[in-house]
């Protein structure tokens, strides 16, 4: 039998905000434990929370992004439990009235090769709310200490629909989802840095079944490939619970992404009752028409929609729009780079191939470049007019990247300047020609291979400033006269 | 002054300090002389800090002195020692509650309205006892010993700022302040003899006050006086944006506001509601409080009957309500980063268990039991969600009376104060001392509790006025009038 899965993601995101979601502490990651706390964030008696706008502003945003219905009422309620990551016992966050509803995230599935754009499809959400996050527990010899750091953070929880069907779905569903925040200024979605944390809830059903079968929620999965990794495993685990005539139990199970095993964490029996209701500290917010007004006007172009116009406005490939739109930035950068250029396709070549590759090697970030787009621009107008040679042109790339010179100025610094004109040519492939006698013979011999003997002399009478496609016309046409 | 220093109203003091005849440091030895011989017996105070209390004095008659000098005026509160109840943070003083829980706990940072009475020249003065976490009517649930009515050593002071209230009464501070969820500031004054008010929610401040039920606390004023009330809740009202239940509206000048609706004459229409009359209520508390309605209509006040229909249903929403929300404001008490910690727990979970196992006591966790219930899965609508919309009809009641009077006018407490032990046994008993008081809370109007007589056996009596929003000049002008017409509150305990 064929079974199909059915896959709904939970994914939590920090918010890329200056302050805590409740104290006027900041937020932040890599600090010395505990120093990114005060009374609030530490729940010491009499504190009291006090909303944070901006998270407020970004999570309407990422509504907005995803086109997610925003609620008029920003409500907060309290999700009791206790753990000792958590300073109040108590985690505040949005229950029945999440701020945004509905919504979906597009996604491109994997294509039949990496140069091939893959499907497009929609993945609707269920709904986005927004909540604090906890501290971080470090479990030593004998003893935990706790870190309340990232307690407080503000974190969005984005819930999908049951819809994803596939491992690679799912990655091509988070890889989406990140370049949206990423682009929307919302999050880093960093994953190292737990920016982005993902939770699956997995169920398998015999194709053509409209009942869901029993579902298990899989946590851990703290990096792409492993939240691809994970559902494949948990995957094939039920279809061989099945198989082997079992029925699957509903649990969490804890993914371990190193030794690609997972292990039950905690039955359904043992389920919290979280006691959710309204948190009598916080006011509820009024959502008006004039605050999403002008968080829309701050909402870029979607990243997908990107990619389909600098198809169509630049006749940029896909494998090469593949590369530059997931990085905003860099995108920017092109677009720049291909106006001042009015030569977008070789604008884009120089990026995605020699920018980038020097990048990497520097472990510089675009933003660090001493190549400005109009660097770009002016190599691209040098090269297509003729002032310089493709090869010549690389090195002065090079330079560029070196020193943050202007192309011109590295021409002419290092002569690189494809100077030598038709006469010149002429008298160096006449002179090569009458030294070597006998390739000349070969060559009207019909041994058409024998040209070459005469370029490497040309070229080095040329210091390489000769074009070879002109230096071999010449020669051929000296030959047959 | 006729009387000792340390039985002083505010007026009165201020005044003598202002005219030079009188030094914060005198006034604060006086007092703290006067705690020194009786908080043995009384037992108003936690703990205080002699050398801080005369620090800020020496501050004050120093500010005092300069501001002299430089020809500007001084606020009315300027080394005045004002007392604080063990649930107003103070910065680098003990925070306990009353509770083992917090035994030994100090804070770090100030209550918005302990900045307010600093920046405002008052001395903060001392820790005041109550009813651990504020849970309770008598003041005997403090972890750390009960409190004793001034008038009666025997009895208890009300609760659960019963500390605040007696130390008010014994002279052992000029004013204090407290805290009311369900009647906490009002009920202690009442037996106490001294006025006690609880602004409408929103007016004050509450960060830095230990939370015991978010949606209904209060921090209010305990006084000698209705003027003195006023003055009071005048420095530590307004916005704070550290907590946003607090409400943005100017905050008046009380006192002027109160003189100008005296000078104006105005014909007070006060509303009796039949059902704060029936059965339950003391024959002798009954009868003081229908003298008070007779004094007011006297002074030319239209009296009318009100009703106020959905009073039965208020004490069993409060429980909820109340349990609920403390349920998840104490689940903070665990031991992991500050507080008692277990000494020999095995895990984190037996940290918890036995940490507040020991930490609480029996009133408190009955309380976080039944909050706990309350809004378990499957219980929430019923209970909960219940008590919510009795809440609304409550306060529905309340504001359909409004439309036909100023103010409402109501015992404050069923009983005079009663003797320690008598009612320990009995958590609804107690739980009934605070019937005519906690819808005041549910609704989130203004209450004040004034001196309106003695029984036979010189317990005192107190007389409850419920105002209306935000309005609480015009509820202290209601109760300034018949403050006026006698001297309840010059009479003081023998000690």
């Amino acid at each position: 039998m064929t079974y199909e899965a059915v896959i709904g993601l939970e994914v939590h995101v920090q918010l890329k905000t200056r302050s805590k979601m409740f104290s006027r502490v900041a937020a932040g990651y890599g600090e010395p434990e505990n120093t990114l706390t005060d009374p609030v964030v530490l729940a010491l008696p009499g504190t009291l929370p006090v909303m944070n706008k901006e998270a407020l502003d970004k999570i309407i945003k990422a509504g907005l992004l995803l086109g997610c219905e925003i609620a008029p009422l920003c409500k907060w309620d309290r999700k009791n439990y206790f753990y000792p990551d958590s300073p109040k016992n108590y985690q505040i966050s949005q229950y029945d009235q999440p701020l945004c509803r509905g919504g979906s995230v597009e996604i491109e599935l994997p294509g039949p090769a990496r140069n091939v754009m893959g499907e497009h499809r929609r993945v609707a959400l269920t709904r986005i709310h927004l909540e604090e996050d906890v501290g971080k527990l470090n479990h030593g010899e004998g003893e935990s200490l706790v870190d309340f750091n990232r307690a407080g953070t503000p974190l969005m929880e984005i819930v999908s629909e049951p819809v994803i069907r596939s491992a690679d779905e799912a990655f091509s569903y988070l890889t989406a989802l990140k370049t949206v925040m990423v682009y929307g200024g919302i999050s880093d979605c960093d994953m190292e840095k737990g920016q982005l944390r993902c939770d699956a809830n997995i169920s398998i059903r015999p194709e053509g079944q409209a009942a869901l079968g029993t579902k298990v929620e899989l946590k851990n999965l703290n990096s792409f490939s492993f939240v691809r990794d994970g559902i494949a495993h948990e995957i094939r685990r039920q279809v061989a619970v099945v198989e082997a005539g079992g029925s699957v139990v509903q649990e969490t199970r804890d993914y371990d992404g190193q030794t690609g095993a997972s292990q039950s964490l905690r039955s359904k029996e043992m389920a919290h009752d979280y006691r959710y209701f309204p948190d009598p500290d916080l006011m509820p917010v009024q959502v008006g028409e004039e605050w999403k007004q002008r968080i829309r006007s701050e909402c870029p172009e979607l990243p997908f929609d990107r990619q389909r116009r600098l198809q169509q406005e630049f006749a940029v490939p896909y494998t090469i729009t593949s590369v530059l739109v997931p990085d905003r930035a860099l995108c920017d950068y092109f677009e720049e780079a291909a106006r001042l250029s009015g030569k977008p396709q070789a604008a884009a070549n120089w990026i995605a191939n020699d920018l980038l590759r020097e990048l990497g090697a520097a472990k510089l970030p675009l933003a660090e470049s001493r190549v400005r787009p109009s660097h770009i621009s002016g190599l691209v107008g040098l090269v297509e007019g003729g002032v310089i040679l493709s090869n010549a042109a690389k090195e002065v790339f090079i330079e560029m990247f070196r020193t943050g010179e202007a192309p011109e100025a590295v021409v002419a610094r290092k002569g690189l300047k494809a100077g030598a004109d038709t006469g010149e040519i002429e008298r160096w492939c006449a002179e090569a020609i009458a030294g070597d006698p006998k390739s000349a013979a070969d060559f009207r011999g019909g041994k058409d291979s024998a040209i070459n003997a005469f370029k490497g002399p040309v070229m080095r009478a040329a210091k390489g400033k000769a074009d070879p496609k002109r230096v071999d016309e010449t020669l051929r046409r000296l030959l047959a006269s | 002054m006729k009387d000792a220093l340390y039985h002083g109203t505010i007026s009165e003091l201020s005044a003598l300090m202002g005219a030079g005849e009188l030094s914060a440091v005198e006034l604060m030895e006086s007092v703290l002389a006067r705690t020194k011989a009786v908080d043995g017996r009384v037992r108003a105070f936690n703990s205080f800090d002699e050398k801080d209390a005369l620090d800020q004095a020496r501050a004050s008659d120093l500010r005092r002195s300069r501001a002299r000098a430089a020809g500007e005026s001084v606020g009315p509160l300027e080394g005045i020692p004002v007392g604080l109840k063990d649930v107003i943070s103070v910065r680098g003083q003990p925070l306990t509650a009353s509770s083992r829980m917090l035994e030994g706990f100090v804070s770090p940072y100030d209550s918005t309205v302990t900045e307010k009475l600093k920046a405002a020249g008052a001395v903060c003065w001392g820790r005041l006892n109550l009813d651990e976490f504020a849970m309770g009517s008598s003041t005997e649930n403090s972890a750390f010993g009960a409190t004793s009515n001034p008038w009666d050593l025997d009895r208890v002071p009300g609760g659960s700022s019963g500390g605040s209230a007696a130390a008010v009464a014994a002279g052992e501070a000029t004013a204090a302040l407290g805290s009311d969820t369900g009647g906490s500031i009002r009920q202690p004054a009442a037996l106490c003899n001294v006025v006690g008010l609880k602004p409408t929610y929103g007016r004050v401040s509450r960060y830095g006050l230990i939370a015991f039920a978010s949606s209904l606390d209060q921090i209010g004023p305990f006084t000698r006086s209705v003027g003195d009330a006023a003055t009071l809740l005048g420095v530590i009202s307004g916005h704070d944006r550290r907590d946003s239940t607090s409400v943005d509206l100017d905050v008046p000048d009380y006192g002027r506001a109160v003189a100008d609706l005296k000078k104006s004459g105005r014909r007070w229409r006060l509303g009796i509601p039949k059902e704060y009359f029936g059965e339950g209520l003391d024959s002798e508390v009954g009868a003081a409080v229908q003298a008070a309605i007779d004094e007011y209509r006297r002074l030319g006040a239209e009296i009318r009957e009100v009703s106020l229909p959905h009073t039965k249903y208020a004490v069993g929403a409060y429980y909820i309500i109340a349990t609920a929300e403390c349920s998840s404001n104490l689940a903070r008490y665990d031991g992991v980063r500050y507080g008692h910690r277990s000494k020999d727990a095995r895990d984190a979970l037996d940290l918890y268990f036995k940490s507040r196992a020991e930490g609480f006591g029996a009133e408190v966790k009955r309380r976080i039991i039944l909050g706990t219930y309350v809004l378990s899965s499957g219980y929430y609508d019923a209970y909960y969600l219940r008590a919510q919309k009795v809440r609304t009809l409550i306060r529905r009641d309340f504001l359909e009376a409004y439309k036909h009077v100023d103010a409402i006018v109501t015992p404050t407490s069923p009983t005079p104060a009663f003797r320690k032990g008598e009612k320990a046994a009995n958590p609804l008993a107690m739980y009934l001392n605070d019937i005519y008081t906690i819808g005041v809370n549910l609704a989130g109007l203004p209450g004040v509790s004034i001196p309106c007589g003695f029984t036979r056996g010189g317990l005192p009596i107190g007389l409850q006025v419920i105002g209306q929003p935000f309005k609480e000049a015009e509820l202290l002008a209601v109760a300034g009038a018949y403050e006026e017409r006698n001297d309840w509150r010059s009479r003081h305990p023998a000690l």
